[in-house]
């Protein structure tokens, strides 16, 4: 069994996302240490490329920040492999096709298993490409995780019977980034997913409050969260760690 | 050309997010009717020749020939067209199309801004609305097209993310798309992105081709020995390559913007100094740097900025059947002022990089050999940036 299903055996899991090097891998690996002691159930690591097509502002700030930084996908892993010394929960990558490409999949892919990398996550991987990377993701026992979005319609049967992992529920049309509100009925498409597989599903896109990732909860196996995350770290730099961690705590806390 | 899950040999694909799946495969399935259907087909026609001014001219450039001691050269006239070049053939067919599918809504990319044009002003006939993304950088080299855009009732967006040029402006179309699909079609200006965008574009723009071999065949009888055109995404060059892509004796040359130099890093030249990736959509050659960064290219043609090229360009290159040269600023601008002083004809700073390959191959050749440049565009808008390069104070 991948290690990914274990974050869901314990009531709702909650994702925090976090962009590798923003501003800089010192804080990054403060910050998944603290979201880990403050009851993430799974990290997702930002992988930062050039020019993230699926992000709104906040993530592509985070992104271009890390890249100024000097951040590389060569540093992503060393730090991966610092983390693995204490951090125990399942880890997965979010980055886009291109780096994982230009580093070479069977190279990129295989160090992932090394590192302890359980998952990555492809926005511009779709279900028609998947080729691409299953083959050698299966090999190395990575999870390819699979993304359904509101208007994947009849196509969520189809992803759901092949996902691994879990599957990344996208809950609003548009990019990454903070929303008032959620009015994608979720309900429907989870009941599908469910109809056609055991893999378990988060809900990622526009989540930001307790309220908003209780409800997500409620009616999928998780919530993830990014935007709101970032923008903590955004305000509070190198100092993030600290609101980082009473942050997830109110998120987990009202997962419970 | 095109496999049927939208491949050019490795290249093409659909890259994209989830949310655009089913959009794409919309896009595919109305195309595809809508090709064959004679009623689309008339009407396509009709706007081609009674709107966008059709078939464009195909000129002897009688004065370049002879002063160059060279080939035969032929200029294909694309700048004669409604808008000022060979975009708006392109932008009628998707525009058309997207009528069809029941779009109110048109949104685009630009750089050097003839896109841009073409789109609003589609959608200013057609009744759409029209939102165009456009580079920070590029609203200032191309005020005057900022300037029509607005005129013609579209909403222009400056992208400020990134290089804040054509890579951006495609990055934010994109993102835009994916907030709102219903109502809105993608006008996607190149022979890029995902499938079955590059098909679709080479469709719209071959006929520059097809009229380029009823032309030369009527005026000499035979087929040219070389067609050549610029190519940043390559749209003008897939329209003048696509009809004689199985007329092995007929050379074709794509010329990209090599900017300062192929050994600099201030290049957009993709065939020259990229290297197989995966961005916008498409599997395809991209300039970009060992981790799979896209570079920050750059060339004085907004519309040649690209870090990457069409799939179908990238597949012509692998197989040998056409040939990718970088041509600088420097040469592009020479050939800007050359052609207007000798024929008097300002072609669009992009074509430019055609011609300039054209002066240093043509003289060459023989002068039993013909070849066909296509002048994509007209370069009034370049007037103020050229002045500019050769360190005249102009601004518009």
């Amino acid at each position: 069994m991948n290690k990914i299903a274990s974050a869901f055996t314990n009531g709702k899991a909650f994702i925090p996302f976090i962009t590798c090097g923003d501003p800089d891998l010192a804080t990054t690996a403060a910050c998944v240490r603290v979201a880990a002691k403050s009851g993430a159930s799974l990290i997702e690591l930002g992988i930062p490329f050039s020019d993230p097509t699926a992000e709104g502002p906040v993530i592509q700030g985070a992104n271009l920040r890390a890249l100024t930084g000097g951040v590389t996908t060569d540093k992503v892993f060393d730090l991966v492999r610092e983390l693995r010394a204490d951090v125990t929960i399942p880890m997965v990558f979010m980055t886009y096709a291109n780096v994982v490409f230009s580093y070479g999949a069977e190279r990129f892919i295989s160090t992932c298993a090394d590192v302890g990398i359980d998952g990555i996550i492809l926005p511009d991987l779709p279900y028609e490409e998947k080729e691409e990377f299953q083959p050698i993701c299966t090999k190395h026992g990575v999870a390819l995780i699979s993304l359904i979005a509101p208007t994947s319609e009849n196509r969520i049967a189809m992803i759901a019977r092949e996902a691994e992992g879990f599957i990344y529920v996208v809950s609003s049309l548009g990019v990454t980034g903070t929303r008032s509100e959620i009015t994608t009925d979720l309900a429907s498409i989870v009941k599908v997913i469910r109809e056609n597989t055991d893999t378990p599903c988060a809900i990622g896109f526009g989540i930001s409050t307790p309220e908003q990732a209780a409800k997500m909860a409620g009616i999928a196996d998780g919530a993830i969260v990014g935007s709101a995350i970032i923008k903590i770290i955004e305000r509070c730099g190198r100092d993030a760690a600290g609101p980082v961690g009473e942050y997830v705590k109110s998120m987990t806390d009202a997962l419970k | 050309m095109t496999n049927p899950n939208g491949r050019f040999g490795i290249h093409g694909g659909q890259y994209i997010p989830e949310t655009l799946m089913n959009a794409v495969i919309e896009l595919e399935e109305a195309y595809n009717h809508y090709k064959n259907d004679p009623e689309f087909n008339r009407e396509l026609t009709a706007l081609f020749n009674d709107y966008a001014g059709r078939p464009s001219r195909l000129y002897y450039a009688e004065k370049m020939t002879k002063g160059l001691g060279s080939a035969k050269i032929y200029l294909k006239r694309e700048d004669l067209n409604h808008t000022g070049a060979h975009k708006i053939n392109n932008v009628l067919g998707q525009a058309l199309l997207a009528k069809k599918m029941g779009k109110t809504r048109l949104i685009a990319e630009t750089g050097a801004g003839q896109h841009g044009v073409a789109t609003a002003t589609a959608a200013a006939l057609m009744g759409m609305e029209c939102v165009v993304f456009m580079g920070k950088e590029d609203t200032e080299r191309q005020a005057l097209n900022v300037y029509r855009m607005r005129l013609l009732g579209a909403q222009v967006i400056p992208v400020t993310t990134g290089t804040a040029t054509l890579k951006d402006a495609v990055s934010e179309a994109m993102r835009e798309w994916t907030s709102r699909i219903a109502d809105t079609h993608y006008c996607l200006g190149s022979v890029m992105g995902p499938h079955p965008f590059p098909t679709i574009v080479r469709d719209f723009q071959a006929v520059i081709s097809k009229e380029i071999k009823e032309q030369i065949l009527e005026k000499e009888g035979r087929l040219p020995d070389a067609v050549l055109a610029c190519v940043g995404g390559g749209s003008n060059a897939i329209g003048s390559f696509y009809h004689f892509i199985g007329d092995e004796g007929v050379a074709l040359i794509g010329c990209e913007a090599a900017g300062r130099g192929v050994d600099t890093f201030e290049t957009a030249a993709t065939i020259a100094t990229g290297k197989l990736g995966i961005f916008h959509g498409m599997k395809s050659y991209f300039c970009q740097d060992k981790y799979g960064q896209i570079a920050p290219v750059y060339s004085i043609s907004a519309g040649l900025d690209y870090p990457g090229i069409g799939p179908e360009h990238a597949h012509l290159h692998d197989i040998g059947r056409a040939q990718y040269v970088p041509i600088t600023d420097d040469e592009a601008v020479n050939a800007f002022e050359y052609l207007a002083r000798t024929e008097g004809i300002i072609p669009a700073i992009e074509s430019a990089h055609a011609v300039a390959h054209a002066m240093k191959i043509a003289p060459q050749m023989g002068k039993d050999k013909i070849i066909v440049i296509t002048v994509s565009g007209r370069g009034d808008k370049d007037c103020a940036a050229i002045a500019r390069y050769r360190g005249e104070d102009l601004h518009e």
